[in-house]
């Protein structure tokens, strides 16, 4: 579904990501694990737009939308979390969540002016997206709240809930279970798993190796910029590079 | 091409002094993300103090310029304690207000205090110079010399003492540095205290060329915005080589461009410059 | 969203007030202040949908407001056009230059925004100051007709005090609009967090572009009734000080509110004209005061009743700033004091 051919990014002299060959299959997750400072937020920074890579190329369905800019890759179905959930505290879940349906929308500043038949319709579409993503990301009740009034595993999923209401194809999710509890990590899981279900490809960045370890079909990891490995759980989990570079110890004691 | 000569000149001396101006506002900027629009107006005061001393209470120069850096160290410091310091955890944009009403404030003062007049200060060097064939007043000579000499002397405060080189790498590298351990509120006090002091410097040095009125700090205010975006917000290096450039610049197109539009060539330079690097010239990469 | 003031009689109510004082009083004084409050007001409000709404703080306006007059001012009188054509042309020209002008800065970010607004609006005052030939610089423009629509003279105080609380209504009905709309969400959300925007498929320059214009040819707008008002104009019309003004106004109102422009306009302006007697020292008062709002009222006065109002409804916790200001550390940096709660 997307593909990166040696894609590179340097900030001044610091190469944060090292000409990576990755692939993210349909209907898969996929995960990105590495230390801190690895490079993965800026990986995804480059899949999404938001920077231009130094070199290397992007191909989302086989189109190249390397220099694409952040928003034109939304529409075309990439949507993200960012690892700072960015929503608007002062603002409700509901507010939040509204404008995430606005790139399906066309009405301008005319239409709006004069409430037009056509930008009604938008809206009530937009107010609805936000309803069904709150529902399906299990937070229906929180609709009316502040954000700033919400506990941090809230507004993870009201974030996942913002990313959702874009329509996307590929989800991309930036630490979804940082500062939050066992308990409410494994109900998380519960969530990535249903939007695997309900037909996404999801590609996840985590700390959280027991999480990652059952829901990863594939996995990635990144040190330094550079790709060490690549497989499936169990493959990385004996992967001796990674081992070393990252996971520290026995393989089967970090896996569990 | 004597006029020439005599344009660098007059071009180093404007240069002197909006280099010491925008030092004070890119160190600022460097240590509180704040761009202080009130710093033309600091620059301001610190020229009445000079004149006043000079004229009403009989203190020669020198002693004048000691005794009006020392009055604006002591204001820029309560500026910093009473304004600055309590909205440093509020959102930037909100300190930047602040500043422009402290701008507003001062200038309004002035002008109540001393009228609109414009002042002149007689220099106690009018003598003047034959240098290479070209004759400089010796006032100029002693604005370009100072500004050098107060340069180095606070790069010499920058690089060999313990707050000094925090200052340096706050004002250069915006995060990091405060894990050091230094008092943060001591810095920020130190930096408006050197600004403003500065500006005292510069505005004194400057006193017996150009006048003295309310309103003298605003252009030179917005000119060192115009050099400190153009040299990177921050950079101490940057504010030095852009006030002289800007100085030249001014002086020698001066000649050259009708002298109504001379003022919006500094601008347009800017509009110009950031339309093709949205960051500045020295600036690095953002994204 | 709420509106504020909620009840529904109170915007009525307020019209009906606005319309009937013509009939109450012909004190000129009154009606004089009354149409320069109308007339800032719609620059303010211009001001609070790029800064406040969508997060880019421009002191740009007082130098569109200018550029509107000097439009409609020089259309008028030089080129004997009628009103309503240089009120359009006026109106066009302020929102085509906004155009450019965002196109070039709207790329910068933050403070480099602000800074080079500034600077944008040192050019257009200076240019009117010193393009003498055109604009008569400092001797000032004279001579510009009195409005006519149709056969119908705007000569006196009354009718121009319709005419301009005519296209005060207008646009802050059109401002309601857009802000309780996708389109002002739109811009609130660039506000929030541009990298957020961009994400969610916001395409974040065309919007700020839009927001920008559009607060430019309410300056415009504005500029050019104050010419056809006043009939007189000089270069301070769009000098500097104005642009701070402007912005005092607004913090006193409420930045990002959709009330704080008339409100902020209306007392800060009253209050000035208590203080005639200071004309030029009026500032020993309100530089000051535009510190303490900052730091004490950063919402304005309908920020700070619309949060009032929240808090007895118990919706918005105590806490909310500094909660606020721990979740998004990075992103409250650019973001202007302000809430849409109250939009
Ligand atoms: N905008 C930027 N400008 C300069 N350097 C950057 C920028 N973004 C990231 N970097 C650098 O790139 C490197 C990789 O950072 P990145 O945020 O991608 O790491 P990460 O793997 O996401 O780490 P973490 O697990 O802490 O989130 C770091 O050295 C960082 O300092
Ligand atoms: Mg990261």
């Amino acid at each position: 579904m997307l593909k990166t051919e040696k894609l590179t990014k340097s900030f001044g002299g610091n190469i944060a990501v090292n000409a990576v060959d990755f692939q993210i299959n349909q209907g898969e997750i996929t995960a990105i694990i590495g230390p801190n400072g690895a490079g993965k937020t800026t990986f995804f920074n480059l899949i999404s737009g938001l920077h231009r890579p130094t070199s290397g190329k992007i191909f989302l369905e086989g189109e190249d939308v390397t220099n694409k800019p952040s928003y034109e890759i939304a529409k075309m179905g990439i949507a993200r979390t960012f690892q700072t959930t960015k929503l608007f505290a002062e603002a409700t879940v509901m507010d939040n969540l509204i404008i995430g349906h606005r790139l399906r929308t066309k009405s301008g500043f005319w239409s709006a002016v004069i409430r037009s038949k056509r930008y009604r319709k938008e809206e009530s579409e937009c107010r609805e997206k936000a309803l069904q993503v709150l529902e399906f990301v299990g937070a229906s009740e929180l609709a009316n709240r502040p954000v700033a009034s919400i506990s941090q595993e809230e507004q993870k999923r009201v974030a996942i809930a913002l990313a959702l209401a874009t329509d996307p194809k590929l989800v991309l999710l930036d630490e979804p279970a940082a500062g939050i509890n066992a308990d409410e990590t494994s109900g998380l899981a519960e969530l990535i798993k249903k939007m695997k279900q309900a037909g996404l490809t999801i590609c996840i960045i985590e700390h959280k190796m027991q999480m990652i370890m059952n829901l990863a079909d594939r996995i990635m990891v990144l040190n330094q910029g550079t790709k060490i490995a690549e497989g499936t759980p169990a493959e990385i989990s004996r992967n001796e590079t990674v081992i070393e570079a990252y996971l520290g110890g026995t393989p089967h004691a970090q896996a569990h | 091409m004597e006029l020439f000569f005599q344009q660098i000149v007059n071009g180093l001396v404007l240069g002197s002094i909006y280099s010491l101006v925008a030092l004070g506002i890119t160190l600022i900027y460097g240590i509180m993300q704040l761009p202080n629009f009130a710093h033309g107006h600091l620059y301001m005061l610190g020229a009445y103090v000079t004149f006043f001393m000079i004229t009403h209470y009989g203190l020669s120069y020198w002693p004048a310029i000691l005794f009006s850096v020392a009055a604006l160290v002591v204001i820029g410091m309560l500026l910093e304690r009473l304004v600055f310091r309590p909205l440093h955890h509020a959102p930037h944009i909100n300190s930047m207000i602040a500043s422009i009403g402290v701008m507003l404030f001062i200038e309004a003062t002035a002008r109540k205090m001393w009228g609109s007049d414009y002042r002149r200060l007689d220099s106690p060097y009018d003598g003047v110079i034959d240098l290479f064939g070209l004759t400089i007043t010796e006032q100029r000579i002693i604005v370009i010399l100072s500004a050098i000499a107060l340069m180095i002397g606070l790069n010499l405060f920058l690089k060999r003492t313990v707050i000094g080189s925090t200052i340096e790498a706050m004002a250069q590298n915006r995060e990091g540095a405060f894990l050091v351990g230094i008092n943060a509120n001591k810095v920020s006090l130190m930096t408006f205290a050197i600004a403003s002091g500065l500006a005292a410097a510069a505005a004194s040095l400057a006193a017996p060329i150009n006048l003295v009125y309310p309103s003298m700090g605003a252009m030179v205010n917005l000119k060192a915005f115009v050099i400190i975006v153009l040299g990177g917000m921050g950079s101490i290096p940057g504010a030095v080589l852009g006030g002289y450039i800007l100085g030249l610049a001014e002086s020698i197109s001066g000649t050259y461009i009708n002298s109504e539009y001379k003022d919006l060539a500094a601008f347009a330079l800017l509009v110009f410059i950031l339309t093709v690097r949205p960051t500045g010239l020295f600036a690095k990469e953002a994204r | 969203m709420r509106s504020f003031p909620a009840s529904k009689w109170v915007v009525p109510a307020l019209l009906l007030v606005a319309l009937a004082i013509p009939l109450l009083t012909d004190n000129s004084y009154y009606l004089n202040m009354l149409i320069m409050i109308f007339i800032w007001t719609i620059a303010v409000s211009g001001m609070n949908m790029i800064a406040g709404y969508a997060g880019q703080l421009s002191l740009a306006h007082a130098g569109f407001f200018g550029m509107g007059a000097y439009t409609l001012g020089l259309l008028m009188a030089k080129a004997q056009m009628s009103f309503l054509v240089s009120l359009v042309m006026a109106v066009a020209l302020t929102g085509i230059v906004g155009a450019v002008v965002g196109m070039i800065s709207l790329r910068l970010k933050g403070h480099y925004f602000a800074i080079f607004s500034l600077c944008m609006g040192v050019i257009i005052s200076l240019v009117i100051e010193k393009w003498e030939s055109l604009t008569e610089g400092v001797r000032g423009l004279l001579g510009i007709p009195i409005p006519k629509i149709g056969s119908f003279e705007f000569s006196t105080v009354t009718s121009q005090y319709y005419l301009i609380l005519f296209f005060l209504v207008l646009a802050m009905f059109v401002n309601r609009q857009i802000v309780q709309s996708l389109v002002g969400r739109t811009f609130i959300s660039i506000r929030n967090s541009e990298e957020l925007a961009e994400a969610l498929g916001i395409n974040v320059m065309q919007s700020k572009i839009l927001a920008f214009v559009h607060s430019t040819v309410l300056a415009g707008l504005a500029g050019a009734l104050y010419a056809g008002y006043l009939r007189f104009l000089g270069p301070e019309v769009a000098s500097i000080e104005h642009a701070f003004e402007m912005l005092l106004y607004l913090l006193v109102g409420g930045i990002s509110t959709l009330w704080g422009p008339l409100v902020g306009t209306a007392l800060v302006m009253a209050m000035m004209q208590l203080l005639q007697s200071w004309q030029d020292y009026r500032m020993i008062i309100f530089g000051p005061i535009l510190v303490l709002i900052v730091m004490f009222l950063p919402h304005g006065i309908m920020g700070a009743l619309a949060r009032l109002k929240m808090k007895r409804q118990s919706v918005l916790p105590e806490t909310i700033d500094n909660e606020n200001r721990v979740i998004e550390k990075g992103t409250t940096d650019r973001r202007l004091a302000g809430g849409e709660i109250d939009a």
